[in-house]
């Protein structure tokens, strides 16, 4: 109970951290650290409760009942809560810190109240969420989250794309709840009671009635989840609010809610899952083919954006996806009785989730620094960085290797539990009560196995672009020319994520204890208590193999620093190409890169491109005249008219989901006929209505 | 007893014909309460034995109904000083006879619907259901602002009518509320009633329609 009672108070101290300081001056320092110190407090307190609670091997669990009418104020804590609360005591935590020099109060006095206050909010909400084991405590603190979370994300609201952005996303969220609170009376009429997955057995995971509901109400309420859920988790295609949210928050603010917020979906997808009966085939099978589509296309609109912060709210999307996958592996093994699917698809999705939160963070707080310092988020405005911020090019570095899932890092182990849990669908295998090795496998679903490959050449592409162009090179502004590094208040919570980067990538065996007890749990014992992932996937060797990766690394610098050392280095400007006066202009662009990737997805994308139409062996340049000197218009080409741009609208929000509002938006008003304020017009209405009550209770049609 | 009721009852009836028939202002207040005030006697003869909440109940709503709220309205009339005449959307003889229409509807379809035993042999029902569609007709097809609160006043009778087979489980308290809403209700009409007619310079609420967004 120890570890509940620390929880509240941690709870407590996130949801009024930013209290004192809206007691205090609009541009009042101490108000800020009161804040911050409040939220580290109580994430510390947090995270020694959920210690606490691990360590007594034991869920805990409080049911009281409440003032409202409906439900109780119920909460446990298991394994599953313990995954997803480190990541919410860690990173909002990291990005109080963060915030205290990059948005300082006193800089932003119209906002730095507010933002703060909702930033705690949103911390101590999202912890609520996921020990929340009543349905009607679980839409409230549900409900409390986005709303915080909108707050925080729209703090610049003077600026109009800010609000637009925010309008989409809490149109977007409300949908999602509208889902939720379906589900939830569904499941009130399924199993009699609004509580859901009480630890107060050893096998939390199944009730005696949630057993007994019929397969097509369960499914019901498995879609609702997965929509209501999705809208929050971004899945394709109701991830329309998340690039532009994303881009739009601060940049603390965008990590907490990439890194841990999205989470929450996920958590509430693999909650449903693991506590309604054991579903047909098709429920993994929707989960694995919806989260390949969405990590495919997440990538690939990724790769196309030439904004900082978008091109990251799209790398989310695509690693839900790569978290979608291993869940429905997961959902799928439990169909089909196979204690490993279960083990290595849950396993890699919720250690994907820690290792997201990580390095998600990192490269959005990195992506933060680079707008502190060079005011831009345009990925093709930026260049050179590297040499004028070493120590954020470094960390950017770290996080974006983590990201394409490339060894030693964290990313690399968690994709590949996936795809080693898919690899084995394609054989048969192992199950509870039939002879070894008998079990039918289910080769289609490795077919996930190739989507992730897929995902993961497409990022490293991705992140090459984002490194190269905004990172080596020259500048291409002046204030990318004068960017520098920040302070220790901003890279403190950048290296901290870091270092969680490589102690997961170095010794992943440390999650896997929990990982274990989360599948034990999750799966209704299906996964024997004190399997271990261990024997399916040789983690240890993975520690060696990195360190080896590590030290090969190291050996190879210092022989290099070596060789280096007795000859003349010489250097010359990057993209030099042997021009006498090169300049920043020539370099290749993040959208050159990115070119011939984009040609392959225009299919998906529809990437809008401006550009003259260019005709002949020496098209006439347009507005050559205006092109100093005395260079041929026709060698210079650069007049005034001669530009190219692409854009890479939200394929689903452009195309699909404004215009669907749009169209509502013209037809109705026709629905005013209506309303033509005359009293006796409403009363004919009222007249109407209690004619047909009474004929319906007469005939009953 | 019940026949008492149900002549009293009929009387009703017809005074609701006798409110959609009538040209004068004055005289559809006047046959207004006079409904008000026969349905005031209504739980003094449903309720045997006579208790102190029908008798409260009953001499409140003869009050106020059959005393009160004409003094407001025919002083409302007076100050407005508009035409005494109703000007309906549609004739007086067809309002009536679309009132004898929906009390033959009401007769018909009361007989369809389930009552208590103790409440069979009584025309409580059609007669309610009867002066709540008559209540419609008068808001529906009278355009000045006086004629509405008259409309909802006999609106209000029906649903007194019908709280009839109800007295037994409804507290005092309920139906003093409900009497009190009325008071207030047109109380405030009253004095709107004026403003309108300043605003506008007229009592039509057809004018309303300008304050439509």
């Amino acid at each position: 109970m120890m570890s509940l009672w620390l929880m509240f108070g941690a709870i407590a101290l996130l949801c009024v951290s930013g209290g004192p300081a809206l007691l205090g001056p609009r541009r009042s320092a101490l108000g800020q650290r009161v804040a911050t110190g409040l939220v580290v407090l109580g994430s510390a307190l947090g995270l020694v409760g959920v210690g606490l609670a691990l360590a007594a091997r034991t869920p805990v669990s409080l049911a009281v009942g409440w003032f409202l009418p409906a439900g109780r104020f119920a909460v446990g804590l298991d394994p599953l809560s313990a995954v997803f609360l480190v990541p919410i005591f860690l990173v909002p935590a990291l990005g109080s810190v963060y915030g205290l020099e990059y948005w300082p109060q006193a800089q932003h006095p119209e906002n730095g109240r507010k933002l703060s206050f909702f930033y705690g909010l949103l911390a101590g909400a999202m912890a609520l969420v996921v020990i929340a084991r009543n349905g009607v405590l679980f839409l409230i603190v549900w409900e409390v989250m986005a709303m915080a979370s909108f707050f925080a994300a729209t703090a610049e609201d003077d600026d109009p794309a800010v609000r637009s952005a925010g309008w989409v996303y809490l149109v977007a969220t409300h949908i999602g709840t509208l889902c939720l609170i379906a589900m939830f009376a569904l499941w009130k009429h399924a199993t009699g009671t609004y509580m859901f997955g009480m630890p107060s057995t050893g096998n939390w995971a199944a009730t005696t009635q949630a057993d007994a509901m019929p397969l097509g109400l369960a499914g019901a309420i498995f879609v609702l989840a997965l929509i209501g859920f999705g809208c929050k988790a971004g899945l394709m295609p109701l991830h329309v609010w998340l690039p532009g949210t994303h881009a739009n928050a601060p940049s603390h603010v965008s990590a907490v809610m990439s890194g841990v917020m999205l989470k929450m979906g996920v958590y509430g997808i693999v909650r449903m899952a693991g506590v309604l009966p054991v579903g047909p085939s098709w429920w993994g099978g929707v989960v694995l083919g919806v989260g390949a589509a969405t990590g495919v296309l997440g990538i690939a609109m990724a790769l196309g954006q030439g904004d900082l912060k978008r091109l990251l709210a799209y790398s989310s999307i695509e690693n839900i996806g790569i978290i979608l996958m291993g869940v429905g592996l997961a959902v799928l093994g439990r169909t089909y009785h196979r204690p490993e699917w279960v083990l290595l698809g849950l396993g890699g999705a919720l250690l994907h989730v820690w290792n997201h939160g990580l390095f998600k963070s990192l490269l959005f707080l990195n992506a933060g620094s680079v707008m502190h310092a060079a005011h831009t988020r345009a990925i093709d405005r930026l260049g050179g960085l590297g040499s004028r911020m070493p120590r954020t090019a470094g960390l950017f570095l770290l996080g974006a290797v983590a990201i394409c899932a490339l060894p030693p890092l964290n990313g690399f182990v968690s994709e590949w539990l996936i795809y080693l849990g898919l690899l084995h669908t394609v054989a048969p295998g192992n199950s509870p009560g039939i002879p070894p090795g008998t079990a039918p496998g289910l080769p289609v679903a490795a077919l996930g196995a190739v989507a992730l490959a897929m995902i993961g050449a497409l990022a490293a592409a991705c992140f090459v672009k984002l490194l190269g162009a905004a990172f080596l090179g020259t500048p291409r502004t002046a204030a990318a020319e004068h960017a520098h590094d920040p302070r220790k208040t901003m890279l403190g919570p950048m290296i901290v994520l870091a270092a969680g980067c490589i102690l997961l990538g170095l010794a992943p065996w440390l999650a896997a204890p929990l990982l274990e007890r989360v599948a034990t749990g999750w799966s209704g014992e299906l996964v024997p208590a004190g399997t271990a992932i261990q024997a399916l996937a040789p983690l240890t060797s993975i520690s060696l193999a990195a360190g080896g990766l590590i030290a090969g690394t190291g050996v190879l610098l210092v022989l290099l620093y070596q060789m280096l050392k007795r000859r003349t280095v010489a250097r010359a400007g990057t993209w030099d190409c042997g021009y006498a006066r090169p300049t920043a202009r020539m370099q290749y662009t993040g959208s050159s890169f990115a070119q011939f990737l984009m040609s392959l997805w225009t299919w998906a994308l529809w990437p809008q491109i401006e550009r003259p139409q260019v005709a002949g062996l020496f098209p006439p340049a347009p507005g050559a005249a205006e092109v100093a000197g005395k260079t041929p218009a026709r060698i210079a080409g650069a007049g005034a008219g001669a530009r190219f741009a692409m854009f890479l609208p939200d394929t689903i929000l452009e195309r699909l989901v404004l215009p669907t509002f749009r169209l509502a938006n013209r037809l109705l008003p026709k629905l005013r006929l209506l309303q033509q304020g005359r009293i006796q017009i409403y009363v004919i209405y009222f007249l109407g209505i209690v004619l047909l009550l009474l004929l319906w209770g007469r005939i009953g049609f | 007893m019940a026949s008492i009721v149900n002549s009293l009852l009929v009387v009703v009836l017809g005074l609701n014909l006798f409110a959609l028939g009538s040209s004068r202002l004055n005289a559809v207040i006047r046959i207004v309460a006079l409904q008000g005030a026969l349905l005031g006697f209504l739980p003094l003869l449903i309720h045997q034995p006579i208790g102190l909440a029908a008798v409260v109940a009953a001499v409140a709503a003869i009050v106020l109904k059959g005393i009160v709220i004409p003094i407001m309205l025919t002083s409302a009339l007076q100050r407005a000083q508009i035409k005494r005449e109703v000007e309906p959307l549609i004739g007086l003889l067809p309002s009536m006879i679309l009132g004898a229409l929906v009390t033959g509807f009401a007769m018909m379809f009361a007989a369809y619907l389930p009552v208590a035993r103790e409440h069979s042999d009584l025309l409580l029902v059609p007669a309610s259901l009867a002066t709540v569609l008559v209540g419609f007709i008068l808001l529906t097809t009278r355009f000045k602002a006086i004629s509405q609160v008259i409309g909802y006043l006999v609106l209000e009778n029906g649903i007194f009518i019908f709280g009839m087979l109800l007295v037994d489980a409804m507290p005092l308290t309920v139906e003093m509320g409900v009497l009190l809403d009325l008071f207030v209700g047109i109380f405030v009409v009253c004095i709107i009633v004026n403003h309108i007619n300043q605003a506008f310079a007229s009592m039509d609420t057809r004018r309303l329609v300008e304050l439509k967004e």
